[in-house]
């Protein structure tokens, strides 16, 4: 059996370089306290300063349109409270030539890329299926089913890769994305072709109500790399500091051409999948305390603080420009939008079918008749 | 320009190779289409003239070249793909009904996807199960989505440069039946485009309408017919979606009688479609009600009983034959 064949893997040096680590990458714990890490450098203080500014606009944002539902105006809103560390972080590492491809949970991500507030809340406001130009921050549209964007993330990439351009693909997907058959199909095709892809998974534990035990036995997501030759690395979802040097290293090794990358962020949904779920039906207020506890504003406060980086009034210039953001966001939300039914048959094809011809003057006839 | 001898596979793969000549953001890609230039050989040589980078294989899984090629369109990219048959498209069905159909209208006219897949289609070519669906419904059902399908060794080549001209997502079914078929053509390309019928025979008596496959089939039992006495007109819808209901209503009013011909199950079927809307605009020009000749409501039969689905000369004519000649 000692005897070298042409099917024999050197596991050792495979493992090495595709398994994560055993421990997810944490550099600052929930009690703000810094961890040296072998590996991972912790990122400047001025950087973390900036991301925790961002942290707390995210918050407000999830906290605002979660309001907002109760009140009307938006029709549904997967918020990522607790999150937040993940949402920024996935934008802080990217450069303008990079996309960002964000799924229905990734609001607080787009708008850190830059898109307008109220232009990214187009979908869960019911006036269109996304509202942004896509091309303008290269944010992809939001992808509601799940996974099948990843592809998408794998083809930007390989056309950027085809034209010479120097452009990683951030692709973010959840815990129960990655049962899907497209996560499979879209690891391996990155793999295959070399596309400078970081696949970013958010493991908040729970799809809906099913939580990660019912989803897979691997050990962990970030695992699943091995099977197609893409290296994985995990980082504690709370942590601002090793998400950012996880997540900054794989993009960088994406970008020197290594080819894809997996990273799983260990995070918490503390709120409910939206406004639409309960979820006392499948887990317990007991489940959900300690997570509260790492929140990941309340440990990268006590980290900036700890170091003199962060005093009052740069927490209460934080506030204020969240509450900027919060503002703008109600009086946007706030204001009576009727979309024009005319648009219904706009956009399918660049140029309109006749059937589709036909039958918008049937609507706009019966629309004219409704307002006599 | 000459006219060469040229088999509708051999049309279909100039049709690609001047494309990607034209254009070089032209790619092509799917399962077995590199080396081997693809189990039809549509795509025979063009790794070899264009580099690995534009022809390639990619690992066997279809949602993933039907995704990948959404991406690829969305970065400038012109993406032609293969589904080796149209009964492997459906792990692709996800990214074809979900993004590719949807992209545009998303994203209101933001995101465009110059996308062609490509599918070997229907039977007649004793193939095991799985590889002879007629899958045409189930994309033209699909807002979104354009769809066309060419009955000639001629229109092969001139829809397939129109549809990867052609700036939204489009699914070319290629009927595998005719792959061998041969012709003497003018490789241009040639008029109408895409979304136009054209009457391929005339004829005063009765209308077939066709698409695809059945192309050859009904032209076969016009020609028969003429031998008995009676002059039926031919169209070739070309293009499932967008549907010609003008050249379609038009040939429809001059005979007044009409039989659609198609090799997909008749149930809840593009056949059905043609029945309904031609009805629909045609009632009072009607001397008797639409006839279909289309497969059974069954599975594709193993090749030993294929003959008993397809249209054949003799369902074609003893369905005119039933077109309500004597008033009864």
């Amino acid at each position: 059996m000692s005897e070298r064949s042409e099917f024999t893997v050197e596991s050792g040096s495979v493992e090495q370089r595709l398994l994560p680590s055993a421990e997810p990458v944490r550099l600052i714990d929930q009690h703000g306290v810094a961890h040296e890490h072998p590996q991972y450098e912790m990122p400047a203080a001025q950087t973390l300063a900036g991301g925790y500014a961002q942290l707390v606009t995210g918050r407000r944002i999830n906290d605002q349109a979660g309001a907002l539902v109760r009140q009307g105006r938006l029709a549904v809103y997967p918020s990522s409270h607790g999150q937040e560390a993940c949402q920024i972080a996935a934008t802080m590492v990217l450069g303008a030539q990079d996309w960002l491809f964000p799924t229905y949970r990734d609001t607080v991500s787009i708008v850190s890329r830059g898109v307008d507030p109220i232009e990214t809340l187009t979908l869960l406001r019911g006036d269109w299926h996304s509202g942004y130009d896509p091309y303008e921050h290269k944010v992809a549209p939001q992808a509601t089913p799940l996974a099948t964007q990843l592809l998408h993330a794998v083809g930007v990439a390989h056309a950027a890769r085809l034209k010479g351009e120097d452009t990683v693909v951030m692709a973010l997907c959840g815990d129960g994305a990655t049962s899907e058959g497209d996560f499979h199909e879209a690891l391996n095709f990155a793999a295959v072709f070399r596309a400078p892809v970081v696949f970013f998974i958010q493991n908040n534990e729970y799809a809906i109500s099913v939580p990660l035990s019912k989803q897979t036995v691997a050990p962990s997501l970030a695992h699943k790399g091995i099977g197609y030759g893409v290296p994985g690395e995990r980082a504690d979802g709370n942590d601002l500091a090793g998400l950012l040097a996880v997540l900054g290293s794989a993009v960088a090794k994406a970008r020197a051409g290594e080819g894809p990358q997996l990273v799983e962020a260990h995070t918490y949904r503390v709120q409910a999948h939206t406004n639409a779920d309960d979820a006392s039906k499948y887990r317990d207020d007991a489940e959900v305390t300690p997570w509260l506890e790492r929140d990941p504003i309340k440990r990268l406060d006590a980290y900036l603080t700890g170091l003199g980086v962060l005093d009052d009034e740069a927490k209460q210039e934080a506030t204020r420009a969240a509450e900027k953001v919060a503002d703008a966001l109600r009086e946007g939300l706030m204001q009576e939008v009727q979309p024009d039914p005319a648009e219904l048959f706009e956009h399918l094809y660049t140029t309109p079918t006749p059937q589709l011809r036909e039958q918008a003057a049937f609507l706009a006839d019966e629309l004219a008749r409704e307002e006599v | 320009m000459t006219h060469v001898k040229l088999s509708m596979a051999q049309a279909l793969n100039q049709a690609l190779r001047d494309a990607m000549r034209a254009d070089e953001s032209v790619l092509m890609f799917g399962e077995d289409v590199g080396a081997l230039g693809g189990v039809f050989r549509i795509t025979d040589g063009l790794t070899a003239e264009f580099g690995e980078q534009r022809c390639f294989d990619t690992p066997l899984a279809e949602s993933g070249i039907v995704g990948l090629a959404v991406g690829l369109a969305m970065n400038g990219m012109r993406p032609v793909v293969e589904m080796q048959f149209d009964a492997f498209g459906y792990p692709a069905f996800e990214q074809v009904v979900s993004h590719v159909a949807k992209m545009r209208n998303r994203t209101r006219g933001r995101i465009t996807l110059p996308i062609v897949i490509r599918m070997p289609y229907a039977g007649g070519i004793g193939g095991v199960e799985h590889h002879c669906d007629s899958s045409e419904a189930y994309y033209a059902h699909t807002p979104g989505l354009t769809v066309v399908a060419p009955g000639t060794v001629a229109d092969a080549y001139t829809l397939l440069r129109r549809a990867i001209e052609f700036p939204d997502p489009v699914i070319f079914l290629e009927p595998k039946k005719l792959y061998w078929a041969k012709d003497e053509v003018d490789l241009t390309v040639a008029e109408p485009g895409i979304g136009k019928a054209v009457v391929r025979r005339e004829g005063a008596d009765a209308t077939l309408i066709a698409y695809g496959p059945t192309v050859p089939v009904a032209l076969e039992a016009a020609e028969a017919a003429a031998a008995e006495g009676r002059q039926l007109q031919v169209v070739d819808l070309r293009s499932i979606v967008p549907f010609d209901d003008e050249t379609v209503c038009a040939a429809v009013r001059r005979t007044g009688r009409a039989v659609v011909v198609a090799e997909a199950s008749g149930f809840a079927s593009v056949s059905s479609e043609i029945v309904a809307r031609v009805t629909e605009r045609c009632f009072h020009s009607l001397a008797a009600p639409i006839r279909r000749v289309t497969g059974f409501d069954i599975p594709y039969p193993p090749p030993k009983l294929e003959r008993h689905q397809l249209p054949s000369v003799d369902r074609i004519l003893d369905a005119v034959d039933d077109l309500q000649w004597d008033d009864r």
